[in-house]
């Protein structure tokens, strides 16, 4: 799927069996799958040079131990994350709580591996809510162009000049939010960058040979798009989907932080940062309640980033290559 | 210039158009209907039915649209029960300080971020330049509240410098009055802007330092100092200004943190108590006055931009 044409072959590859309708633009390379080596895939030279960034690969090992502490990490360190405990009540760090209580007595390791599913489930699932649908509408709007582009896009334009942290705030009060509504709501903005980025790619990308013969031989628009628009546009994607879990995970924490969020039993980092601020200002130093959830969300995000960037440059070689 | 003026403004018309219809359809969102979230969950049905039409709910949505939107072309954003207040008088009150906060956040965020950017494009790839990178990372990756509760630990349950909250009053001097107060909230503020306008800079500054009159400039003997200052800089401060009317829906989102953290008495705060109390009025009013807010900004930006650059406007 996300095979690209060899150097200077721009349209032999894509075309699969119409190649001959094309092969005369692109003769020298005719014979070029036979002699060179075997073309490697966009994403596999995309991986060789995210391989050669440390930071990077550093960032994955980060969320790898993350996900493995909030999913594995409730099997080995077991807490009672149900049930009140008020006899532990803001219980400072000791041998019994590695991290302390929060004000209703939840362990706050326990907490923290609880409210860590809620953020990474909720930041990737929202990420894929919001670029799968961005990334159609953008690609159709672009591809299909004219009045329709114009219609879409102001759309588009208007959903964006929307103070989104306000109406994500209205539509929290309005819903009560479980986890899965709360994908949605954060995925309602979200989806609009990426179709505009999308829309913007496939602008260049719908006048190459490969897409016009699609055409010519009378492929439906559907193909076109999910065929060739996509796959050559999948390295913008895949950059701005490693951005959206970020994001949407810090919005999320937003929320929480908010006493919008989910709702109780359930709870997030965000949430658990609420919690912070109110014994915060009662002037004694209850860093247990701050420190733990808000790194939390800085080592996620920050890894994110950084393996965004990195996609970024492995996927900008790929077209300084081409 | 006029035709491209034009044709922007027509095009923010249409955009206006959209938003509008979307905000007043939030509106019927509510559980039951805006009366019943005004009402409360006991209120009977004939009050529901009452209100219903006296508020025009029972008439089709375009009546309603057409009613509001003469509404609010008079000015009239609608009134608050649970406040018994306009919004109008409301956002009269605490806007001004709202915008104190977002003005001196933006001034010191800039007044870093321009300076700091700069320096990393000019010594780029240094180890002054990681370490300005590592912390633009830091402030992307951290969400504005968040570096509040670390200020409020830091500063005022720590060592007792600064007050963990905000200042305090309705009007704008008597929050001027305690500039201590301003300290921290300004700060947390300016942080994770001075993220966005650092990165920003530093690449714009990488682009121009690579164009063609810079390599001009250099060859009829510019001194680097006339080169950065007299061009790039120049060059480069123009897209912050674009930037900078397209941030403001992160300017927005950002006071309703910082507003929340430190208690401080501005629209965010507002904004937020009308959420919990599910006061759907000034919800509404403030999300229009934002919205309008955004759309002016990034009008004013393209047009400004467009003045700037005259390769905008013929394009």
């Amino acid at each position: 799927m996300a095979m690209i044409p060899p150097p200077g072959a721009e349209s032999g590859q894509q075309l699969g069996r119409s190649a001959t309708v094309v092969e005369p633009t692109s003769a020298p390379d005719g014979a070029g799958p036979l002699t060179a080596a075997k073309p490697r895939s966009m994403l596999r030279r995309g991986w060789e040079v995210f391989a050669e960034n440390k930071l990077a690969l550093a960032s994955v090992g980060m969320i790898v131990f993350i996900v493995l502490f909030c999913y594995i990490g409730p099997l080995i360190y077991k807490t009672n994350q149900v049930n009140t405990n008020l006899n532990d009540t803001l219980c400072p760090p000791s041998g019994a709580h590695l991290l302390g209580c929060d004000n209703l007595g939840y362990d706050q390791v326990g907490r923290l591996m609880l409210g860590g599913q809620t953020s990474l489930e909720v930041g990737f699932a929202a990420a894929i809510v919001a670029v799968l649908f961005g990334t159609l509408y953008g690609a159709f709007s672009g591809f299909v162009g004219g009045i329709v582009d114009s219609f879409l896009m102001r759309i588009v334009d208007a959903g964006l000049s929307l103070p989104s942290i306000m109406v994500i705030i209205i539509l929290s009060v309005v819903f009560h939010p479980n986890t899965i509504i709360m994908v949605f709501i954060i995925a309602v903005f979200y989806w609009l960058g990426v179709a505009r980025l999308v829309r913007g790619e496939t602008l260049t990308l719908r006048t190459r040979e490969y897409v016009q013969a699609v055409k010519i031989i009378g492929g439906r628009t559907s193909r076109s798009i999910v065929r060739h628009i996509i796959p050559n546009a999948i390295g913008t994607i895949i950059v701005q989907a490693t951005f959206a879990v970020a994001d949407s995970i810090i919005i999320l924490a937003g929320l929480g932080f908010l006493g919008l969020g989910v709702q109780p039993p359930a709870t997030d980092w965000g949430d658990m940062l609420s919690g912070g601020l109110t014994y915060l200002q009662s002037a004694q130093n209850y860093w247990w309640l701050i420190y733990p959830p808000g790194f939390a969300i800085i080592l996620t995000c920050i890894a994110f980033n950084f393996i965004g960037d990195a996609l970024r440059d492995a996927f900008e070689t790929r077209l300084q290559r081409r | 210039m006029i035709g491209y003026l034009i044709r922007r403004i027509l095009q923010t018309i249409v955009v206006l158009f959209f938003v509008t219809v979307f905000t007043l359809f939030l509106v019927h969102l509510f559980p039951g209907g805006p009366i019943k979230a005004m009402l409360g969950q006991r209120a009977t049905p004939q009050q529901v039915a009452y209100y219903n039409h006296l508020y025009g709910f029972d008439q089709p949505f375009y009546v309603q649209y057409i009613k509001w939107i003469g509404q609010l072309l008079h000015g009239n954003l609608g009134f608050s029960n649970k406040l018994n207040m306009s919004v109008g008088a409301l956002i009269a009150q605490d806007l001004p300080k709202t915008i104190i906060l977002v003005v001196l956040g933006t001034v010191v965020s800039l007044a870093f971020g321009i300076p700091l950017g700069l320096y990393q494009a000019v010594k780029r790839y240094t180890v002054g330049d990681y370490v300005l990178t590592g912390v633009s990372f830091l402030g992307y990756a951290t969400p504005t509240f968040f570096v509040g509760l670390l200020l409020v630990e830091w500063f005022s349950v720590d060592i007792h410098l600064l007050p963990p909250f905000a200042p305090q009053g309705t009007s704008v001097g008597q929050i001027l009055s305690q500039p201590k107060a301003l300290i921290l909230p300004v700060l947390s503020y300016a942080f994770v802007l001075y993220a966005l306008w650092s990165r920003y800079m530093r690449s714009s500054v990488m682009d121009n330092l690579v164009q063609d009159y810079v390599r001009t400039a250099r060859a009829k003997g510019a001194s680097e100092r006339r080169v950065l200052w007299g061009h790039v800089f120049r060059n480069s401060l123009m897209s912050i200004i674009t930037l900078l009317g397209l941030s403001l829906p992160t300017l927005v989102a950002g006071a309703i943190f910082i507003e929340v953290v430190f208690n401080y008495p501005g629209m965010g705060l507002a904004f937020y108590n009308a959420a919990l109390n599910v006061d759907y009025e000034v919800l509404l009013g403030f999300t229009v006055i934002a919205t309008l807010a955004t759309i002016l900004g990034n009008l004013l930006a393209d047009v400004s931009y467009a003045v700037l650059d005259p390769r905008v406007r013929y394009s």
